[in-house]
């Protein structure tokens, strides 16, 4: 998949690659630089994620590193040996798929409609959707609850997602409106000429057009969603079938204090599922396929 | 306990935020907030009205609480036996965010069958706001306060009438030491005077007299809350101790301010100075204990430690022990302070009324107290795992002077506005005047309604 | 088959075929009205199904918020801007306010600065995706575990003791140290090192978003200038800076936002204490303490706290209707 595009793309950064590795070196520093800069963090806590909690607070990640070592897997084990952990990773997908399906087509309707429209109040209105963005999700429950409990929704996965694409729409809106808005006319309008209609318009160009930033709001949508325990623990409560893994992670801690070495091995075990999304994604970050899709 | 609490209701500020809307939800708020909606079951899918009776096989309790870990396990295993023999089962979920859904819950309806309570303060709130069950009935009331620490009992009444229950319970103040590096336990110090001496006297055996530690995230503080709590019980007495928690003595009152001088002593004598102090974590500061080279010799925390840290790997008995905080005026011998986890019903029902009943029974308390880690308020449930445990609790039945932890009982702002002043005063004791001239000013706004 | 999953299938299904439907038949309803008529309904029906979810979730909420903001501690009561009053009036407050400042003069500075310079920078490099990669893992970590990430980094010894903080131990290496990362506030500090481990998180997304749109640049335009001899600081300048502008401002409006409502890493890892408070948490502090109405007039602020970033974006959307 993106191998071929980058073949594609190859010709002309081939040019600047032959200009000589030396002259390249600093690049390749820098970049390989940062990344260890990055994973530093990420790298102490995998160490400690495989030490017993009072070796970990005794000495330093790094002194793991060197024999004798005493690495072992009970954190994980524990985490994964968890009662209803694979029901949990279940709902999390069931809550999480929806949540970021959902909402970037909501958002994507109104955002053509706020790029291409033209109607009175729009700025304002746009203004607005901005404005939402700001909104503490806390002060929010509570009517949600109340108008949920009208139709026995509390405690189910629907309530969750539900609720998440509420809060995930001013974002959505917000980016693809931008990134629809840079679209060039000249596409739409000999769309027009063609006599394509707004829908036909908006399926066959405005859409695979803004592939990418819905790649992008798909990612963030479904990290955020992924991640949520408030909002999860809020609507689903006590009921412990629907509860996704954030709250069962949670559950690991102690109410007095210990207990962060599994919220480790945890966090490692569910960071997979948003990494792979993440990859898989990526794709559509490559250059050549919005294919001249911004003015230039 | 202090922790326990402490983190579940700040916590809560997470969210509880939704407080605001429910209140101009319903906007005669003030009287009571929809009680009808907290009647009806929730959150239990299969419950189906037992035919007649009491026959509550194949319903379902949902509970929400904060323990988690081995303490959920602990939980699991105590509601078992009762599981078994009604054929109703217990779902349960811990929770650090307790207090959010709970006060969520008491303004939309939607609350679990039982609960724990972050603290006393919620569960008055709770109880005026018509949504706990009166558990008077729902007890054998006489064998719940025969059995029972009659303070204890006290604390979960409101207006007379039992709405919370003790599940577990701590004692606070407790003094560790590792008696490979000094054995207290020949003569364990009676007077704060004595301790002074002997921790002066065995100066050379450690890094620093004491390990002190009050890093607890959000909570940050609260373990020298504790400190200042058991020094105001025992230097000013249990009357100066309950004017001030109900915000009747001030803090720059001499009683007060001199705990805080008091504890200032165990501050410059702690190891890692002011900067460790804050920078350490409760949880592990009582660590230096065990080292080669060891970095104090006695170190002040409740019972609970004994699951934490480096005491979780080590022996009872052999690796560490303790002695109680002595006594500082002996006016008031015999005092301690102690905390516990409070346990309410939102619901009634034959199913949750034959749980609340078994979970306070010395059969039920037995379970966990055999796990370890907790105490029981109930003075039946005596299967402690080793002598330690058994200590402890001895100390909350036999007390002469039986407090509960302050903070716990003042108003949430003023709890936290105190975390904050033993932050700042360890980091500055210097800045003590105007640190309890903040805390005053908060003490007048923070009561008032 | 788990009934759940079933339920699953159809929502991930059923309701994005709803919402297409829902837009062919819109069209379809428009076509029969007068042509004059069209442009006008058009939209509405477009923003519906938003419009809704944004109504019930969020508008509603925040009007009642706004409400609340002016009544007293029980909420049975108004008191006019008396919460407003207790905010403007008490140096603690003030003190998060400046925090506030800090956080979102900074963060969307480096996020936004090195999510655009890694964007250009990796697009150079064979390795592309797997640099990505780990400058956006951050992201997928909840906040409570980076919290516990950061907590190994700025972990603090006492002098003498061995250092097993990241940061501590390699200071320790070269005599240096220790340092308390987590309680000097002296000049800010503290809330510095706490944007360091915001912008850690979020610089993959910033990234992201600003790759995609360089992406999108034409190769063509780019390679016809470096024909036409300009060097590649020239070419950034003059048409991948302008033509990235856009997405920046999104972006940069987007980390304002969430500098903002920053609040579960200040609730980590300092819990608000040694002068790390911003506005967000504050909010919440105020609820943990019943005052309700402080809390809804803290909200209330940091919705205004936004307008002058809206109107920036009003400038924008008018700047991009009248280009094209």
């Amino acid at each position: 998949m993106s191998a071929t595009t980058e073949t594609r793309a190859m010709p002309i950064a081939e040019g600047r690659r032959r200009s000589g590795l030396l002259g390249r070196l600093p690049l390749h520093l820098f970049v390989i630089g940062l990344m260890v800069i990055w994973l530093i963090p990420t790298i102490g806590l995998f160490v400690n994620s495989f030490r017993t909690p009072t070796d970990a607070t005794s000495s330093g990640w790094w002194t793991a590193l060197f024999p004798p070592e005493a690495f072992s897997i009970e954190n994980y084990a524990y985490v994964i040996q968890r009662n209803g952990i694979a029901n949990a990773f279940l709902n999390s997908l069931l809550i999480t798929i929806p949540a970021t399906v959902v909402p970037i087509m909501v958002a994507a309707f109104a955002a053509y409609a706020f790029a291409w429209m033209r109607f009175p109040g729009r700025y304002l209105l746009f203004i607005a959707v901005v404005g939402l963005l700001v909104v503490p999700l806390q002060t929010t429950f509570i009517p949600i609850q109340k108008l949920y409990a009208g139709f026995g929704l509390n405690g189910q996965l629907a309530a969750v997602w539900l609720a998440h694409t509420g809060y995930g729409l001013p974002f959505a809106i917000y980016l693809l409106r931008n990134f629809m808005a840079e679209l060039p006319r000249e596409v739409f309008e000999s769309a027009d000429i063609d006599g394509a209609g707004w829908a036909s318009k908006f399926f066959r160009l405005a859409l695979p057009m803004t592939i990418p930033a819905i790649a992008a709001l798909a990612i963030f949508q479904f990290l955020f969603t992924w991640n949520d325990l408030l909002v999860a623990i809020i609507y689903i409560g006590a009921n412990t079938d629907n509860q996704p893994m954030t709250i069962v992670v949670a559950n690991l801690t102690q109410s007095i204090g210990g207990g962060w070495q599994y919220l480790a091995a945890a966090a490692f075990l569910t960071m997979a599922v948003p990494l792979l999304v993440f990859l898989a994604l990526q794709r559509y970050f490559v250059r050549g396929l919005t294919g001249g899709a911004v003015k230039g | 306990m202090q922790s326990t609490r402490s983190r579940s209701t700040i916590l809560a500020a997470l969210g509880s935020a939704a407080m605001i809307v429910a209140a101009c939800t319903s906007p005669s708020t003030s009287s009571g907030p929809g009680p009808t909606t907290v009647v009806g079951p929730t959150t239990a899918p299969g419950q189906t009205q037992a035919a007649g009776g009491d026959d509550i096989s194949g319903e379902t309790v949902t509970i929400i609480g904060t323990w988690g870990g081995d303490e959920e396990t602990a939980f699991h295993e105590m509601v078992k036996p009762w599981e078994d023999e009604t054929g109703a089962t217990v779902k349960y979920t811990g929770t650090r965010d307790l207090n959010i859904i709970l006060s969520n819950g008491i303004q939309s309806g939607v609350l679990p069958d039982l609960a724990g309570l972050p603290g006393p303060g919620q569960m008055k709130e709770y109880a005026e706001a018509g949504a706990l069950v009166d558990l008077t009935s729902v007890l054998d009331t006489a064998t719940y306060e025969s059995e029972t620490a009659p303070a204890l009992v006290e604390l979960g009444k409101v207006d007379g009438k039992i709405v919370g229950v003790f599940i577990k319970s701590a004692v606070k103040g407790l003094i560790w030491y590792n008696p490979t590096v000094n054995d207290f336990s020949g003569s364990a110090p009676a007077t704060w005077d004595e301790l002074k001496a002997a921790i002066t006297a065995n100066a050379s055996k450690a890094k620093s007299g004491w390990c002190l530690g009050v890093e607890s995230g959000a909570a940050s503080g609260w373990p020298g809350t504790d400190w200042i709590e058991d020094i105001v019980l025992r230097q000013a007495g249990p009357d100066v101790y309950n004017s001030w928690w109900q915000g009747q003595t001030k803090w720059t009152d001499p009683a007060i301010k001199s705990a805080w001088e008091t504890f200032g002593t165990v501050v410059a004598d702690s190891f890692g100075g002011g900067t460790g102090i804050n920078a350490t974590n409760f949880e592990v500061a009582g660590d230096p204990l065990f080292a080669a080279e060891p970095g104090c010799l006695v170190f002040h925390q409740a019972s609970f430690i004994t699951g934490l840290g480096a005491f979780k790997t080590k022996t009872a008995g052999t690796d560490y022990n303790f002695f109680p905080f002595p006594d500082i005026n002996t006016q008031f011998t015999g005092a301690v302070e102690g905390a516990g986890d409070l346990f309410g019903m939102f619901h009634d029902t034959p199913a949750t009324r034959s749980l609340m009943k078994y979970l306070v029974t010395a059969k039920a308390q037995d379970v966990w107290v055999k796990h370890g880690g907790a105490l029981s308020a109930n003075k039946n449930a005596t299967s402690y795992p080793d002598d330690i445990s058994k200590r402890s609790a001895e100390l909350i039945t036999n007390a002469k002077i039986f407090a509960f932890d302050a903070s716990d009982l003042m108003p949430q702002e003023m709890n936290a506005a105190f975390w904050k002043g033993v932050v700042d005063y360890v980091a500055d004791p210097s800045k003590l005047d105007s640190i309890l001239k903040d805390l005053d000013d908060t003490q007048a706004s923070a009561y008032a309604e | 088959m788990d009934p759940r999953l079933v339920n699953a299938i159809v929502v991930v299904i059923g309701v994005p075929a709803t919402l297409v439907g829902y837009i062919l038949l819109v069209e379809q309803i428009l076509r029969a009205l007068p042509s004059r008529m069209q442009p006008r309904i058009r939209p509405w029906f477009w923003m519906l199904p938003a419009l809704a979810f944004l109504g019930v979730f969020l508008v509603y909420p925040t009007i009642q918020t706004i409400i609340r903001s002016f009544q007293n501690r029980a909420g049975n009561a108004f008191i006019g801007f008396d919460n407003y009053a207790w905010f403007f009036g008490n140096a603690g407050q003030i003190s998060t306010l400046v925090n506030s400042l800090l956080w979102v003069v900074l963060l969307p500075t480096l996020t936004v600065g090195l999510g655009l310079l890694i964007a250009v920078i990796v697009d150079r490099v064979r390795y592309e995706s797997v640099a990505k990669s780990v400058i956006f893992m951050p992201l997928a970590i909840s906040a409570t575990a980076a919290g516990v990430i950061w907590f190994f980094m700025y972990l603090w010894q006492p002098p003498g003791e061995p250092q097993i903080g990241t940061l501590n131990g390699a200071l320790d290496t070269v005599g240096a140290g220790p340092f308390d990362f987590r309680a000097t506030d002296d000049f800010k500090f503290n809330t510095i090192m706490l944007v360091i481990v915001m912008a850690w998180m979020w610089t993959g997304f910033a990234m992201v978003i600003i790759s995609a749109a360089y992406k999108g640049i034409s190769r063509e335009l780019l390679e016809a200038a470096r024909v036409d001899g300009a060097g590649e600081w020239q070419v950034f300048k003059g048409i991948v800076w302008p033509l990235l502008m856009p997405t920046m401002a999104v972006i940069t409006t987007t980390m304002i936002i969430t500098a903002l409502k920053a609040f579960d890493l200040i609730y980590v890892m300092t819990g608000g204490q040694f002068d790390t408070s911003v506005i967000a948490f504050e909010m919440y502090r105020q609820v943990g303490f019943n005052q309700l109405g402080r809390s809804a007039a803290v909200a209330v602020i940091l919705l205004i706290a936004i307008v002058p970033v809206m109107l920036f974006n009003i400038r924008n959307f008018r700047a991009q209707e009248a280009i094209r």
